[in-house]
């Protein structure tokens, strides 16, 4: 069933009873020629490109839980093109551009709204290395504006503009970043996926790899054993626990990542913000809420759920950057587990073992990176090559040195 | 999270800095043959359990000693913590 305005219209005339479900919940077959493990918002995404660009057929897509109750449906939802290096930039604006049209080509309202990221700037040090990623961005493509005080001041004149540590001296903004409805993504993925015939499996959880003589024949899973020829994993903070199971050690960590929201307000903030002195972002929800976060908890841990000191931690940034947030009572918070790979970049690749593919690595970043990461992801298993985009998001580059360090932190995951 | 120093007794987990897997203690030999091959999987992979992890944290805002912290992953418990010193000289090493 197509969704549109006429559609709308007739079903009000008769009283809503012709809607149907978005999506199927098939029993698995036996075997599939492609298996996503994981539905959140990458695997659902690589099973749609698979079936739709790439023409294949027999996929199934596998979910312990229900879809879309991971990370998909627990991030603050920014999407941005702004990296600097060569590796990255590319693929993300690759990722931007999908997220343009990615709605009627889905046929599914994910409330894509361009309403721009301003990165605050607070010392001159910070200027330079915001204005040489502005040009990076726009060698590849982006749009990138570095933003006075005062153009700064007449979109958003209740920060904190002249504190005595931290004056804010301009940003560097991206005008087509913003917001996309997370939940969305993840559903409206999964009814294109469905449409072309993709078996979304929900409760299924994998537990283990058939592998004989090298090669991947399938998985075990909490519904039976189910077949496969190209089997993908797509697990994000899960990657280092599944992949064990292949006997595979990861450059990844895991780390609980918190996010906050507020009690709805009026509107008064129209795009997203990050502070630049500490780790604070913060955008307005369409409910009205003030969706914020800041640094990750910093160690190891698979609990969906942070601690309190990371709570305080973030809520001074945000103090500090906008006072009148101390007004508004905060309704909600909670966790999700990411995938911290030790340069702060994902992996797309093949394993050592055929038939095995894995993708992850995605740190806090990877909701704005869907659309392209299904895309890749599912060129690589479609041709065993890696997409263009992708070509340098390759398990050895650690191992022969090329890692993508956005930040120069080095091999420890909890910086990035 | 507390960390009961073995020292100090029980520590707010504020007071530290975490920098992860205790491995890192065992720096590779690197005269060994393979010692690139070594260097990278010390670096670069992580067993990353969901369970049990024996992890190191710096009492930074504290007596600024290395320790060894068993923790459970999975429920934030930590069952046990050590002086990293003396789990180093427990190997033989000189510290
Ligand atoms: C608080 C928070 C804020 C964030 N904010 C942003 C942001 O503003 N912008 C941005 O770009 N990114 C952000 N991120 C990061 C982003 O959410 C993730 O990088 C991205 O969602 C990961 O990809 P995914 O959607 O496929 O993961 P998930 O939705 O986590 O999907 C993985 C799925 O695999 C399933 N699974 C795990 N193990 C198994 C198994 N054994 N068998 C079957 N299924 C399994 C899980 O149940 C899950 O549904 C944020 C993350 C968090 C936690």
């Amino acid at each position: 069933m197509s969704y549109s305005g006429f559609r709308v219209i007739k079903e009000a005339l008769r009283g809503h009873t012709g809607w149907k479900p978005a999506w199927r919940n098939p029993e698995p077959q036996s075997s599939y020629d492609y298996i996503v493990i994981g539905a959140g918002g990458h695997g659902l995404a690589t099973a749609y490109y698979l079936a739709k660009e790439y023409g294949k057929k027999r996929i199934a897509v596998l979910e312990k839980g229900w879809l879309g109750g991971g990370n998909v449906g627990r991030n603050t939802t920014i999407i941005r093109s702004n990296y600097m290096l060569d590796g990255n930039e590319p693929f993300y604006e690759f990722s931007m551009k999908k997220w343009e049209g990615l709605e009627q080509e889905l046929n599914y309202n994910a409330m894509v709204s361009q309403r721009g990221i301003l990165n605050l700037i607070h010392s001159d040090p910070q200027r330079d290395a915001f204005v040489r990623r502005g040009n990076a961005m726009m060698l590849n493509g982006a749009d990138a504006e570095l933003l006075s005080v005062e153009q700064i001041r007449a979109r958003y004149p209740f920060l904190n503009f002249n504190d005595a540590r931290f004056p804010i001296k301009g940003g560097l903004a991206q005008h087509r970043g913003g917001t996309v409805r997370h939940d969305a993504v993840a559903w409206g993925y999964a009814r294109a996926a469905d449409r072309l015939g993709v078996d979304i499996i929900q409760n299924c959880e994998v537990t283990g790899f058939r592998i004989e003589n090298g090669v991947c024949k399938g998985v075990e899973t909490s519904r039976g054993y189910i077949g496969g020829n190209k089997i993908a994993s797509c697990v994000a903070g899960s990657s280092s626990r599944l992949m064990s199971k292949a006997g595979m050690r990861l450059p990844i960590e895991s780390t609980v990542l918190q996010a906050f929201v507020t009690e709805g307000l009026k509107p008064v903030l129209p795009g997203v913000i990050t502070f630049g002195a500490g780790h604070f972002y913060c955008s307005q929800s369409d409910k009205g809420g003030l969706v914020f976060g800041g640094d990750p908890d910093g160690y190891n841990t698979y609990a969906q759920r942070g601690n309190l000191p990371t709570v305080e931690d973030v809520c001074e940034s945000g103090m500090a950057l906008i006072p009148a947030i101390g007004r508004a009572r905060m309704l909600r918070m909670w966790g999700g587990v990411m995938d911290m790979s030790m340069d702060g970049s994902p992996i797309i690749d093949k394993t050592d073992i055929d038939g095995l593919y894995f993708n992850g690595g995605w740190c806090y970043g990877g909701f704005k990176a869907t659309p392209a990461s299904g895309m890749c992801y599912a060129h690589l298993l479609a041709t065993d090559t890696p997409h263009e985009y992708a070509k340098a998001y390759r398990f050895d580059r650690f191992r022969r040195g090329y890692v993508i360090d956005e930040k120069g932190m080095g091999a420890q995951p909890n910086l990035h | 999270m507390i960390i009961n120093h073995p020292l100090l007794g029980p520590r707010d987990a504020q007071e530290f800095t975490y920098l992860g897997d205790a491995s890192l203690i065992d720096r590779p030999d690197w005269q060994a043959e393979d010692a690139q091959q070594q260097f990278y999987e010390y670096t670069y992979l992580r067993e990353n359990p969901a369970g049990e992890h024996r992890e190191l944290w710096f009492h930074e805002a504290g007596d600024r000693s290395w320790l060894v912290v068993t923790r459970n992953t999975l429920t934030h418990e930590i069952s046990n913590v050590e002086m990293a010193s003396d789990v180093a000289r427990a190997r033989g090493r000189s510290k």
